[in-house]
């Protein structure tokens, strides 16, 4: 053979090969898409849910991936940017091509990229709180966090057993607190709540003396609630104790659920009560609690990977994440619309926020039981005994 | 009367701040014109580097002081890269590469450090002092006194010293400063330096009261430029009073109306501050050549 | 002025160009998005610039009238009944109408003074979206009905990618010929000096709420296709971080020029979405290549490369 045909013969079994190994390579791997706020206002939750999720998928394909493939996480930042979200939802279901998505770490980004999904029929569990994310119900949009309505309704619970009945409500104004808020001012009526003060502050703003002051001054008020999350409600709390209102007593909302609220609040923070997933009181849950297992696990892994204490931001991201790779699992298959189908008969799933029971009509799984109430005594979380 | 005083302390802590930044924003326009809206940056810099520094081991007043030189570094850095290479361009262009600036050192901050808020413990304890029924924090007297000896000290510095006086010039008219011969570009590093280390003061007075993050600096510099506005551009008692009549709006405004438009009651304010006085509340009636 | 009108059909013939001939280079919806969202922004942004570049003033809150524009067609048919295309004129005329009332008081600022009073502003109108929960769904936005024009529901990325478009080449040709009109010539002057206009007979405070008015309702029509195209709508659309994106977009594609606007947005708005690969990085690098890119092209894009353009002609 002259050299000209064994130069093509060469370059045609070097393109036989590749393309072979590309064939190879793409039946090894499943791509799974997350967009979430790293970066900007809400990176307080998003930054636990990002690591959350590299560190676990690492971990499961570590141990032989999901059905004999690798995960490849393609994950965007969109720095609490809706518009930038939506943009990336799009990039994720036509650039990319992933089968699932986990993420859209606030309401607002996630209602925003939520049509990208329902449209391109991929299934996509949210990690934002408000209700609004799952009802009305759509096909392929679930969620793992509790919803901010049952916040509301966990605090009622536990004040009308305190016959606590007059609220004064300091809210933040940014998505959460203000839909969380919202939710508990129409669920006050039901549990025979009273709400007879209610300010606002700036998720960003240094000093809520003011607002605090008005409150303290209104009459007959009997507790404080402080819907929002970062380090507002850890202002609030500080400024709390420096009024001396500690006597009234104070909840706060599960936007707060990480350790350093604790740090930043300081001894402002004793006494404070709040609805929280079991995964912060996991070492004082009994052996036989359904979660300590789950929990305690996934605690030791994310602090020793991360040197930062564990929230339950990131356990969110942890159920959605493990929701989704035992759907696959049971569908034994790639295909989105099986997966969807798998996740929506989730049952008996031990999650980090509770027990997971999906359903047609219900895409969170989760009811008022798989919110525990907590109060911090000590400088740690401590479960609230039910009847104290 | 203990809501009002409540209202006036916590109003005039944060209007401190404010007035700080303001003053950051008075010092740089003076020596060259430019709107530094990386002027916030410098304050999370002085709360961040403190607070990264202490972890490490440091006793506080050394990291405090570590922090101030860190910032003052990055301010005379980010005048020999960023604003001297653009020197002649117009103002738009130079505000641009600040807001630029601040957007690499959010994005630098972010990495170096972390996204986690953080706090420093209060100078003389956290225990709330009762004045007249009023709860005040130990630190609030720290920021308001601090700000004080600032204010007084660049008083002092630009009435009294020859180099002071030399800003002053540069300010009135840079050519005529030139003539003279003042170097007008070691004047505006020392503008760049000095705003820096104003900044990083307010950064470490404050963050036992209001904590500290990566992020604080954005709503911080519009605070700041909105006070030294308010006050009158390039007046630096303009930007002290304008700081802190813009806390006092704030305060007053959440405890006496509406706490959810608080803030659009301080920018209402201002608004009809600038229609009565179009140059501030202390500017000086801008001549306009032909 | 026959060369100038050769020059301003070019213009518009290579945008023209443009348009119709990059969809064969996308491989997927997820660049026609892009696309359309650079089309967005570059519409914006020429309102923009007409107030800013060819009328020399400062408006630090301009995002205000893109989040109007935004929430006009949220609500309108959402809570009104109005159909979607009439709240697009109605959102327009509301941007007017309130560029009008503030204009004429504002406008007697100058300079950083203007830039701070625009600003509040534009925190005045992003504070009331937000907390009028009830009309806005807060801080969270609100779902926004589809546009329907004589039947045919208007969605898509491939669709908006035209209609886009097209807002763009209307708003290019209505911008460029500005330029030679008396109101055009009226903007340069005052941009040159504001007391020689006035020594002239130009009526200044006029010509300036004109500018305003003209560039609201750029702003406006923008914001209400994006709402269209997102389906959704939030506040932040009206906040000060999109006002300074849109300062930063006519700055660096180059004050006055038409043509610049349209770069600096392709810039602004692909930049992010290719820096993503740097993850962490992303912002650091942002802020690098907008200093740089200030620093060696200190007039903008488009003025300092034709101007380097210009000198290697003449060598």
């Amino acid at each position: 053979m002259n050299s000209k045909a064994t130069f093509k013969s060469l370059l045609v079994a070097s393109a036989m090969a590749i393309g072979m190994s590309q064939a190879a390579l793409a039946q090894d791997t499943v791509k799974i898409g997350s967009v979430l706020s790293v970066t900007g206002p809400s990176s307080f939750l998003g930054e636990p849910e990002d690591k959350t999720l590299r560190l676990y998928v690492e971990k499961i394909n570590a141990a032989g991936g999901v059905a004999g493939k690798k995960i490849e996480l393609v994950i965007y930042d969109d720095g609490g940017d809706a518009n930038k979200a939506r943009t990336f939802a799009t990039r994720l279901v036509e650039d990319d091509e992933v089968i699932a998505m986990v993420g859209g770490t606030t309401t607002g980004s996630t209602m925003a990229m939520i049509p990208v999904f329902e449209d391109a029929k991929i299934p996509f569990i949210s990690l934002a709180g408000a209700i609004e994310v799952i009802d009305p119900v759509r096909k392929s949009v679930f969620k793992t966090p509790h919803t901010d309505k049952m916040a509301c309704e966990k605090i009622f619970e536990d004040l009308k057993r305190r016959n606590l009945t007059k609220i004064g409500l300091i809210s933040g104004t940014d998505g959460f607190g203000a839909s969380m808020r919202a939710q508990c001012v129409k669920v006050a009526p039901t549990y025979g709540m009273q709400i007879v003060a209610d300010e606002n502050y700036g998720p960003r703003d240094s000093d809520m003396t003011a607002q605090l002051t008005k409150i303290k001054s209104t009459a007959g008020v009997q507790a404080v609630v402080n819907p929002g999350f970062g380090q507002g409600p850890a202002i609030v709390t500080r400024n709390y104790a420096q009024l001396g209102m500690n006597t009234i007593p104070f909840y706060q909302s599960h936007g707060v659920a990480s350790k350093s609220f604790i740090d930043l609040a300081g001894a402002a923070a004793e006494g404070v009560r709040l609805p929280a997933a079991a995964l912060l009181v996991g070492d004082k849950l009994p052996d036989s609690d359904p979660q300590k297992k789950v929990v305690t696990e996934y605690k030791q892994a994310y602090e020793s990977a991360t040197k930062q204490p564990v929230s339950t931001f990131g356990g969110h991201a942890y159920d959605g994440l493990f929701i989704l790779v035992e759907a696959m699992k049971r569908a034994n298959s790639t295909d989105s619309q099986k997966i969807r189908d798998e996740i929506e008969k989730t049952k008996g799933f031990v999650g980090t926020a509770g027990i997971v029971n999906m359903s047609a009509t219900d895409h969170l799984g989760l009811d008022l039981s798989a919110f525990r109430m907590l109060e911090i005594k000590g400088g740690d979380w401590n479960l609230v005994a039910s009847g104290s | 009367m203990a809501e009002f005083l409540q209202f006036l302390i916590s109003g005039l802590t944060v209007g401190a701040v404010y007035a700080l930044v303001a003053m950051g924003f008075t010092l740089i326009y003076n020596a060259s014109g430019v709107v530094n809206f990386a002027q916030g940056e410098f304050v999370m810099l002085g709360g961040m580097v403190t607070v990264f520094v202490s972890a490490a081991g440091v006793p506080l007043p050394l990291a405090a002081v570590i922090a101030v030189v860190a910032a003052v570094v990055i301010g005379l850095l980010l005048h020999r890269l960023a604003i001297e290479p653009a020197r002649g361009a117009s103002a738009v262009t130079l505000i641009i590469i600040t807001i630029g600036a601040s957007i690499l050192l959010r994005g630098i901050a972010a990495i170096v450090f972390d996204k986690q808020f953080h706090k420093l413990p209060g100078f003389t304890g956290e225990a709330p002092i009762d004045i007249l029924g009023a709860a005040v924090q130990p630190q609030s007297f720290w920021v308001l006194g601090g700000t004080a000896v600032v204010v007084v000290a660049l008083y002092v510095f630009l009435e009294h010293t020859l180099l002071g006086k030399a800003v002053l010039a540069t300010a009135a008219n840079r050519l005529a400063a030139r003539l003279v011969g003042i170097n007008t570009t070691t004047i505006m590093a020392l503008a760049f330096g000095g705003s820096a280390a104003i900044g990083a003061i307010a950064g470490i007075l404050v963050t036992p009261i209001t904590l500290t993050n990566y992020d604080v600096g954005t709503l911080l510099a519009l605070k700041g430029f909105a006070a030294a506005m308010l006050g009158g551009m390039g007046n630096p008692l303009g930007a002290v009073v304008g700081g802190l009549l813009l806390g006092l709006l704030e305060a007053f405004g959440a405890g006496y109306l509406s706490s959810t438009y608080k803030d659009a009651f301080a920018f209402l304010v201002i608004l009809i501050v600038l229609f009565a006085a179009p140059q501030g509340l202390f500017g000086r009636r801008a001549v306009e050549r032909v | 002025m026959g060369a100038r009108l050769n020059q301003r059909f070019m213009i518009l013939a290579i945008l023209a160009v443009v348009i119709a001939v990059l969809p064969f280079l996308f491989p997927s919806s997820y660049y026609f998005r892009v696309a359309s969202l650079v089309w967005v922004s570059a519409l914006a942004a020429i309102g923009l610039n007409i107030l800013m570049g060819q009328a020399g003033q400062v408006s630090l809150g301009h995002a205000a009238f893109f989040g109007i524009g935004a929430y006009a067609v949220a609500i309108g048919p959402t809570h009104l009944g109005i159909p979607p295309w009439a709240a697009l004129l109605i959102g327009a005329a509301l941007s007017a109408v309130l560029a009008y009332l503030v204009g004429r008081p504002i406008l007697r600022l100058k300079g950083h003074y203007l830039a701070i009073a625009t600003l509040g502003l534009g925190v005045l109108v992003a504070l009331v979206i937000s907390t009028e929960s009830r009309w806005t769904g807060g801080p969270d936005g609100m779902p926004v009905e589809r546009l329907t024009l004589f039947g045919w529901r208007v969605s898509g990325s491939y669709t908006w990618y035209w209609v886009t478009g097209a807002l763009l080449l209307v708003g290019t040709w209505i911008a460029l010929n500005l330029d030679e009109t008396p109101t055009g010539r009226a903007f340069r002057a005052l941009h040159d000096s504001e007391v020689a206009a006035q020594v002239v007979g130009v009526d200044v405070a006029r010509f300036k709420l004109q500018a305003f008015v003209i560039a609201a309702v750029y702003a406006s029509i923008a914001g209400s296709a994006l709402a269209f195209m997102n389906g959704f709508i939030n506040p932040d659309q009206a906040g000060f971080l999109h006002s300074v994106e849109l300062v930063t977009i006519v700055v660096l594609g180059g004050l006055g020029s038409v043509v610049g606007s349209i770069i600096g947005a392709a810039v602004l708005v692909t930049l992010p979405q290719a820096l993503t690969i740097f993850a962490e990085y992303e912002h650091l690098l942002l802020g690098l290549i907008i200093i740089v890119s200030m620093i060696f092209m200190r007039n903008g894009i488009v003025p300092s490369l034709s101007g380097l353009l210009l000198r290697r002609a003449r060598s």
